[in-house]
């Protein structure tokens, strides 16, 4: 899933893409984030081990600030140097592909899953093969399958995560007497009743783009189940396929009890119409706790998106990215980078991270818990509950296709109109996919 | 004759621009006109380039679901700035051009938000335009359920509210190139005129309008160029989707990212070009061409 970018990072990132229309060889040149600071750093140190870099895009400053802790305290308890290389996250994300062609620092963020594996692939990145022994053991089985390339090879060291589900607030529940639905239908029942009550059932927007893939993530895991789903996102299963068509059916029925305008929504704002009692519910990942103080947060409740009644339900499965670590392909200190890359698989680094940027949970089995805020425990529940993990559709597939020009814009044309020939718009899905390189 | 310096300084002032003319704008735009004819996706060096003919562009015009968007949503926006925000900007600058009381108010409201980038200009409407949020659904009282009016989400809506967006800032610019344009204009020709009976009306149309030519071609063409060229104002709102497509986003879009489809991005980005050089070189030919005796 893209990392939500806020409008001043958005604002900062087309600085670097304005003017470039015509010239994509020279932009793929300049695009990458700046080296300077670590080469300079790698050349003044002889003698003992170089240090290494880190480059981060973390550049929100409370995450930012979090992450040079991090590398600090890497220092304090191991004596060996790194510099951390923060770059505005938009322009990280969009310079990523000349970044790493180019002089790339040794360690770098990014994600799990397929966005992982296109750069495994493709050689931009190198095997974590010599630390794994020692670290897998920190992971369960579902983080270190998503921290695992097509070659076999594990490329990321799972960092920290999130899970998507159903948000609600406890008081506002309390006040009118509303229960968790163990089932889609009683999910219905209780979004008709909270219409009736003057609530707007599920807060909704999908103005970004990539919000609604959530939604058809969940549907589609519920009713045709994770091997379907992950099939659907990889090319094995095909979008014409009468599965798909259930999803959108399924999805066009829940429109009606979903916020009207949501095209023309960010999430941020979806959220605030759920924290100031507008909506009754958001299926949304746990990261729109950022709406709200840690009062509000207290006040939030979660499930997972109920049963379907289908032979799936078994599986249990949720949407639960995993940002980790990187290692580039031709790492200048390859050593102290392992070090580097082994220390942030462990409980210390991950809960000083997570306790500064209380949306995130831990993924190390080590990470002291005692430290969770209410609302990190129930995120920790929501995922412990969970049987299989996906990453979200655009860790999970090809991102050319996923991206703006390619299912993002498809669920914005089936919202924009839910009632369309729905066969033939799979069918433009699958000509998309077809047609991509 | 020119003196061995003269020759010299000259070849100095043409040649340098031309050479970085060559080197930063012309090399780079046949360079993207060569990879539309690839795969390419960034990755590798020349090698890992594979021509796929005129694939791209035949996927754009056949498959690609933003493309006749995009061309339809670049010419509305072209129509409307031609045939409502010049004549606007036109129709003001002659108002201001009459020394009205107060001129500088208006004058500096108009050239406002020329200082405002289009990314702010983006910044601010969508404020102005957020569904539950924004000041415009809460003044008309449709910010709740069941009235909602989603002004930059809503397809019939959308594309009007940004072009309102954009125009309110190139109003000011075309008012402002006028402006100047008729301060030009020598008031005698206009008491002339008035001496020999035209009204006001004819004396703009007759005597004033023909003394402006340079001033409409430049603008034409600048206006021409603005609204090929839209970006920014789309990009900040929604990156360009959902009924906002323009054929630079296209461009953008497909270049950026871990899985840029630069090939392609590069096919768009060369339809960009011919589009906007072929119809201002042909009428700045046309328009400069009739200026000569």
């Amino acid at each position: 899933m893209a990392e939500p970018i806020s409008r001043r990072r958005l604002l900062a990132g087309i600085a670097g893409v304005a003017g470039l229309s015509l010239a994509p060889g020279v932009f793929a040149a300049c695009a990458g984030p700046s080296q300077t600071s670590g080469t300079s750093a790698r050349a003044s140190v002889a003698g003992t081990k170089p240090p290494t870099t880190v480059g981060s895009y973390y550049s929100d400053p409370v995450p930012r600030a979090a992450m040079q802790d991090v590398v600090d305290s890497f220092m304090a308890s191991t004596g060996l140097k790194a510099t951390l290389n923060t770059v505005d996250n938009a322009s990280f994300q969009n310079g990523i592909n000349a970044y790493l062609q180019g002089t790339p620092d040794d360690v770098f963020t990014w994600f799990a899953g397929n966005r992982m594996r296109f750069f495994a692939a493709q050689g931009l990145a190198g095997p974590l093969s010599d630390i794994w022994p020692q670290i897998k053991g920190n992971f369960s089985e579902g983080a270190q399958l998503a921290a695992t390339a097509a070659d076999g090879k594990p490329y990321v060291v799972p960092f920290h995560t999130y899970p998507w589900v159903v948000l609600h607030r406890k008081s506002v529940w309390e006040r009118h007497g509303y229960e968790t639905p163990a089932t889609f239908d009683e999910l219905v029942a209780l979004a008709q009743r909270m219409q009736t009550d003057g609530f707007v059932p599920f807060a909704f927007a999908d103005k970004d783009g990539w919000p609604a893939m959530g939604t058809f993530d969940i549907l589609d895991l519920r009713l045709n189940g994770y091997e379907f789903h992950l099939g659907l996102a990889t090319g094995r299963e095909t979008w014409t396929d009468a599965r798909v068509r259930d999803v959108f059916d399924a999805w066009h029925r829940l429109l009606p009890l979903h916020q009207q305008g949501a095209l023309g929504r960010t999430w941020q704002e979806a959220a605030k119409s759920l924290v100031n009692g507008e909506a009754g519910m958001y299926f949304v990942g746990t990261f729109a706790g950022e709406q709200t103080d840690e009062a509000g947060r207290d006040d939030l409740e979660m499930f997972a998106f109920p049963p379907a009644g289908t032979q799936f339900d078994a599986e249990k499965s949720m949407d639960a990215p995993i940002n980790g670590f990187m290692l580039s392909r031709a790492p200048a200190s390859p050593d102290v980078a392992k070090a580097f890359l082994a220390y942030v698989a462990g409980g210390e680094a991950q809960t000083m991270y997570v306790t500064a940027n209380p949306n995130r949970i831990a993924l190390a089995k080590d990470a002291d818990t005692s430290g969770y805020t209410n609302y990190q425990h129930k995120m920790a529940d929501a995922i412990g509950g969970a049987g299989r993990l996906t990453q979200f559709l655009d860790r999970d597939s090809r991102p050319d296709f996923t991206g703006p020009q390619g299912m993002q814009r498809f669920l914005q044309d089936f919202l924009a109109d839910p009632g369309q020939d729905l066969d033939a718009y799979l069918g433009r899905i699958q000509a998309f996919w077809d047609s991509l390189p | 004759m020119l003196t061995r310096g003269q020759r010299r300084t000259i070849a100095l002032i043409v040649g340098l621009p031309l050479l970085l003319q060559v080197l930063f704008v012309w090399l780079p735009a046949i360079a993207s006109i060569g990879l539309s004819f690839t795969d390419w996706n960034g990755v590798g060096g020349l090698g890992a380039i594979h021509v796929v003919g005129l694939e791209n562009y035949a996927n754009l015009a056949t498959v690609d679901p933003a493309f006749w968007p995009a061309v339809f949503h670049n010419l509305v926006w072209l129509f409307v700035f031609l045939v409502v925000v010049m004549p606007l900007g036109m129709f003001l600058a002659v108002l201001l051009d009459r020394q009205l009381r107060g001129g500088w108010l208006y004058e500096s409201a108009l050239y406002l938000p020329l200082v405002l980038s289009f990314a702010v200009i983006g910044l601010i409407w969508e404020l102005q335009y957020s569904p539950s949020d924004g000041l415009i659904n809460g003044v008309l009282g449709t910010n709740h359920q069941g009235a909602i009016i989603d002004w930059l989400g809503d397809r019939r809506l959308n594309l009007g509210a940004v072009i309102v967006a954009a125009g309110w800032r190139h109003v000011g610019y075309v008012t402002l190139l006028y402006l100047a344009g008729l301060k030009t204009v020598d008031p005698t020709l206009r008491e002339q005129a008035a001496i020999d009976g035209a009204t006001e009306a004819q004396a703009f149309w007759r005597v004033v309008f023909p003394i402006l030519r340079p001033i409409n071609v430049v603008v034409v063409v600048i206006t021409t160029i603005e609204a090929l060229r839209a970006f920014d104002v789309v990009y900040v709102i929604n990156r360009g989707l959902n009924g906002l497509e323009l054929m630079s986003v296209l461009v953008v879009n497909n270049l950026l990212g871990e899985a840029s489809r630069i090939g392609y991005g590069s096919a768009a980005a060369t339809l960009l070009l011919v589009a906007s050089i072929v119809p201002i070189a042909i009428f700045v030919r046309w328009a400069l061409g009739r200026e000569a005796p």
